[in-house]
C-alpha cells in the first residue's frame, strides 16, 4: 500500500470523524438554553429541505428523471407509505420511465 | 400493557438495522461506483475498501478521488474533506438532544457512523432514540458502504446502466419519505424544509455544497424558531 495514501485516508478519517464525535462529547449531559434547544430540534427538517433540493433534480441530465423521483416519492410518502416502499417506487417509476424513453 | 409492549418489541438493534435498510440500499449504487472510480483512479482494492472503512463519508471519498487525478497534494484533499464533512457537527449536535443519556464513550463510538442519511433516520424518529437503535442504524449502512466499496473495485463495474440511474434517485427518495410525515403534522416543519430548500438551491451558486448546506440549514432552523416563537406569544401554543 502506497503510504502517501494511506496518510491522506488516515488524515481524512480523523478529520470527518472530528465534527461527528464532539457535540457529543462536549455536549453530553449539558442543558444548552431553551432557545438553542429549539434550533437543534428544528435542523433534522431544515436539513432534509437542503438535502432534497436541489439535489434531487441534478441526479441525470434529463430533468425529468428528477421531476417524477421527486413527484412519485411525495406523492406515495403522502398516501402514508414506509420509507422502503417510497424508495422502491420512486426506483421502479424511474426504471420505466428509461426503458420507455 | 407496558409488558405487551416490550415483549412485542424488538430489541432497539434489530429495529435500528431494519430502519436502515433504506440507506443500505441507497449506499449500493453510490458505492459500487465509488469502488470502480477508485480503481480508475489508481487506488488499489485495499486502499478503496480502506477509505471507506476509516473515512464512511460518501461526498468527500468522491472529492478526493477527483482531487488525486489531477495530483493534489495529501493536505489539500484532507483540508476539502474536513470542509465538506463539517456539516456533521450541526446534524451531531442535533442528534445529541433527542438521544438517550449514555455514557460519552458509547456516544463516540456511534458518532463515527453519522452521516446525512443516519442522521436523516434517526433525527425523524418519533421519540428518544436509543444508543441500540443508533448502532442498529450505522451498522447496517456501514457495512453496506464498505462491502460494496469493494465489490465496485472488484468486479470493475457498477450497476446496470438503466437501474444505476434510476438507483441514484434512492437516497434521495428516502429523504423525501423521511421528510413527509412529519410535513403531515406540522405545518412549522413545511416552512423549515421548503425555506432550507430555497436557501439552499441559492447558496449552492456561489458555496461549496458543504458550506451551502450547513449555511441554509442553520438560517431556516433560526429564522423559523424566532418568527414561530414571535407568533406563538400571540397565540398559545406553536408546537
Amino acid at each position: 500500500m502506497n503510504s502517501t495514501i494511506l496518510w491522506m485516508i488516515i488524515g481524512m478519517g480523523i478529520v470527518t470523524y472530528i465534527p461527528r464525535m464532539l457535540p457529543f462529547v462536549a455536549l453530553s449531559g449539558i442543558n444548552l438554553p431553551p432557545f438553542f434547544q429549539a434550533v437543534l430540534k428544528n435542523v433534522p427538517y431544515a436539513t432534509l429541505g437542503a438535502l432534497i433540493v436541489p439535489g434531487i433534480f441534478t441526479i441525470h441530465e434529463d430533468l425529468w428523471f428528477g421531476i417524477i423521483g421527486a413527484v412519485v416519492a411525495f406523492g406515495v410518502a403522502y398516501l402514508g407509505a414506509n420509507v422502503i416502499v417510497v424508495v422502491i417506487s420512486a426506483i421502479l417509476a424511474l426504471s420505466m420511465y428509461s426503458f420507455l424513453f | 400493557m407496558t409488558t405487551t409492549l416490550v415483549m412485542k418489541r424488538p430489541s432497539e438493534f434489530r429495529q435500528g438495522l431494519q430502519s436502515g435498510i433504506a440507506i443500505a440500499i441507497g449506499y449500493m449504487p453510490i458505492a459500487l461506483t465509488f469502488g470502480l472510480l477508485a480503481k480508475t483512479t489508481g487506488l488499489s482494492i485495499s486502499e478503496t475498501v480502506l477509505m471507506s472503512m476509516i473515512v464512511f463519508a460518501g461526498a468527500s471519498q468522491y472529492i478526493s478521488l477527483s482531487l488525486l487525478a489531477i495530483g493534489t497534494a495529501a493536505f489539500e484533499i484532507i483540508l476539502a474533506t474536513f470542509i465538506v464533512n463539517i456539516r456533521h457537527f450541526l446534524m451531531s449536535a442535533s442528534l445529541n438532544e433527542k438521544a438517550e443519556h449514555d455514557h460519552p464513550f458509547k456516544k463516540a463510538l456511534y458518532a463515527f457512523g453519522i452521516t446525512d442519511e443516519t442522521f436523516s433516520v434517526a433525527a425523524t424518529k418519533e421519540g428518544t432514540v436509543t444508543t441500540g437503535y443508533l448502532f442498529g442504524v450505522t451498522s447496517i449502512s456501514y457495512g453496506s458502504w464498505v462491502v460494496f466499496s469493494g465489490i465496485g473495485h472488484a468486479i470493475g463495474a457498477s450497476l446496470p446502466s438503466t437501474l444505476q440511474e434510476a438507483m441514484s434517485v434512492a437516497l434521495y427518495a428516502m429523504f423525501v419519505g423521511l421528510l413527509v410525515p412529519s410535513m403531515k403534522k406540522h405545518r412549522k416543519v413545511v416552512i423549515l424544509a421548503a425555506f432550507a430548500a430555497i436557501l439552499n438551491t441559492i447558496f449552492i451558486q456561489v458555496l461549496s455544497v458543504g458550506w451551502s448546506i450547513v449555511l441554509a440549514t442553520v438560517i431556516s432552523a433560526c429564522v423559523v424558531e424566532l418568527v414561530s416563537q414571535k407568533l406563538g406569544k400571540e397565540g398559545q401554543n406553536h408546537e
